[in-house]
């Protein structure tokens, strides 16, 4: 639905050159809720605002629902009529919800339709049946400055939908907003999502935001995509900084002669209950230092640090138990973990 | 007495009203100019950025009474004589336009430009980002400028009388001051402050009925809204209060 490619930004000022985005690759399915994670100044931003070209890429093409934005841009800084046609198919919410406060409501989601040329009473209707599906019918005739964050947002997301976009970006919707607002804000995003088949793309530093709707996800650092997939694929990752940074779990080994191991559940997983059966089978004694786990669907997905007793020479086999059960382990103590890895390889064989 | 004060007063009434108009048709166009051809902005063009801010400063620079006596040629041009009301309109407008283009241009860079970006996204051109989101935006703050530029007038307006302008000005320096009869210096005086009182309380109210930014605006607040405007209070910045700034 989103395809980016090789697309490169660089701003020039003053002689110097800044590389905002450096080759990024996207693509975004249908119909996916698709979040891209990073630091600030990673690029997120520049990267959302090239998706609809209010910022214009060096070089890299965009292409939206079949349509290559970047051959519409024309050469001048000003948006010509095929753009900005293109653009109102986009709907964009943002961090700091750009609501006009001359507006009502009602008024600002017109806005979008006002620009469409769509007549006053349709403009009306369309605006109404927006702020009932937000769950805002009865603001119409309020001014944002009346309404919480979280109510801004709602008449933000309303605006963006008024074009009947099959896209929508969101720029840190969620950003300026406290947990429990966000996560309003999350589910109606996913409500969107599925019941009209909108295909988000968001970015944001909340890795709760990613964990919460995201189908997909990819991280940026310095203007790149560092790592890119499904959430349970990134989770199969081994050694995925996004999967630990999605689910991050810490602890240190309690004596000398113990073993840390990072035991990541990814979807696909064993839906039995191992540590317990670990336990059991082995007859040892395990100490869960740190676990950052959901259950989606029936199916336990996360990473969890455990802790087994013995060097780790002494626990090759239990470790093995876990990997039969088709669960991800990483040996953690980073010191002995290039040594500790040889070793299992040797094992297995 | 009476029809001399009258008199005056028409006249300044007279000057200031036109003025004012000619600063509005000359000053938005100009300001809004200013802005969006700066660097970065929509209509970016480096060379009418400087020369629109160069002829600006120009009118800004030069002290106003400079300007007046310097204009005369330019009036006698213009509406045919040097002396009265009409020929001083000609040098309160050029004085005005600027000082309100710039009062417009510092309005129209307050709006947010995630405003500006929201407008764009939606497939908004320039003409859209103009006329539904900066001018709408900043009319509280283009009100504000416009009081601000009344009352200015009203004070130019009085140093135009002291070259032949008439009005309140020339009255108070003829007959108050050159002949002494200071009743009437401050019966003119009292009249001023009236004057600029009531434009200024009437600005005021203007600013607080477009400004949607404070959220405890009840519908049926209207008497006391009025009422609570007739306490004279300073001016209240309609930016300090944007909400957007501080989420």
């Amino acid at each position: 639905m989103i395809t980016t490619t090789g697309l490169t930004k660089v701003y020039r000022s003053r002689g110097r050159e800044v590389t905002a985005l450096d080759g990024v690759d996207l693509h975004v399915r249908e119909g996916e809720v698709y979040g891209v994670v990073g630091q600030s100044g990673a690029g997120k931003s520049t990267l959302i605002r090239c998706v609809n070209l209010l910022e214009r890429p060096s070089s890299g093409t965009v292409t939206v629902a079949g349509q290559d934005l970047t051959a519409l841009a024309g050469r001048g800084s000003r948006a010509g009529a095929d753009l900005r046609k293109a653009r109102s198919r986009i709907g964009m919410v943002f961090q700091h919800f750009n609501l006009l406060s001359s507006r009502t409501v009602q008024s600002n989601i017109e806005l979008p339709l006002e620009i469409l040329g769509v007549s006053g009473k349709e403009r009306e209707r369309k605006a109404l049946e927006l702020l009932d599906l937000v769950g805002l019918a009865d603001k119409a005739k309020a001014y944002p400055a009346q309404l919480s964050g979280g109510q801004k947002q709602r008449v933000g997301i309303a605006r963006a939908l008024a074009g009947d976009p099959k896209v929508l970006l969101s720029d840190e919707s969620t950003s300026a907003l406290d947990p429990e607002t966000t996560r309003s804000i999350l589910q109606l995003l996913r409500d969107l999502n599925q019941q009209l088949g909108l295909t988000v793309l968001l970015i944001t530093h909340e890795m709760e935001v990613v964990k919460t709707i995201c189908d997909s996800a990819a991280l940026m650092k310095g203007g790149r995509v560092v790592e890119s997939g499904t959430v349970s694929e990134i989770l199969a990752t081994p050694g995925s900084e996004l999967a630990a940074e999605l689910f991050p779990v810490g602890g240190e080994a309690s004596g000398p002669d113990r073993t840390v191991v990072d035991v990541t559940f990814h979807g696909e997983a064993a839906t039995q209950p191992v540590i317990s059966q670990l336990s059991r089978t082995y007859n040892i004694d395990i100490s869960i230092l740190g676990a950052a786990m959901d259950t989606v669907a029936g199916k336990q997905v996360g990473r969890m640090r455990i802790e087994l007793p013995g060097r780790f020479e002494e626990n090759v086999v239990p470790i093995g138990f876990l990997r039969e059960q088709g669960l991800q382990v990483d040996v953690a103590d980073t010191k002995t973990a290039a040594p500790a890895d040889a070793l299992l390889k040797e094992g297995a064989k | 007495m009476q029809p001399l004060l009258r008199d005056a007063c028409l006249d300044t009434l007279f000057m200031v009203w036109w003025s004012t108009v000619w600063a509005i048709i000359g000053g938005i166009p100009l300001g809004l100019l200013l802005v969006l051809t700066d660097r970065g902005a929509l209509l970016q063009n480096v060379v009418v950025n400087k020369v629109v801010g160069a002829v600006v400063n120009l009118g800004r620079s030069l002290p106003f009474i400079i300007l007046l006596v310097w204009l005369i040629p330019f009036s006698r041009l213009v509406v045919g004589t040097s002396i009265g009301p009409s020929a001083a309109v000609v040098a309160l407008v050029i004085g005005a336009v600027p000082f309100f283009a710039r009062l417009v241009e510092t309005a129209i860079r307050e709006v947010d430009h995630g405003l500006i970006e929201a407008a764009q996204s939606m497939g908004g051109g320039t003409l859209t980002v103009i006329f539904k989101v900066l001018l709408p935006q900043a009319l509280p703050s283009l009100i504000a400028g416009l009081t601000t530029t009344v009352i200015a007038l009203l004070g130019y307006s009085a140093m135009a009388g002291a070259v032949g302008g008439g009005g309140l000005g020339n009255l108070a320096i003829t007959y108050g001051y050159m002949r002494h009869e200071t009743d009437l210096m401050n019966v003119t005086i009292l009249l001023l402050i009236a004057i600029v009182t009531v434009v200024q309380l009437a600005g005021d109210l203007v600013v607080r009925r477009l400004s949607h930014r404070s959220g405890r605006q009840a519908p049926a607040a209207g008497l006391r809204r009025l009422r609570s405007a007739a306490v004279p209070k300073p001016r209240t910045a309609p930016e300090a209060a944007e909400p957007t700034k501080a989420a």
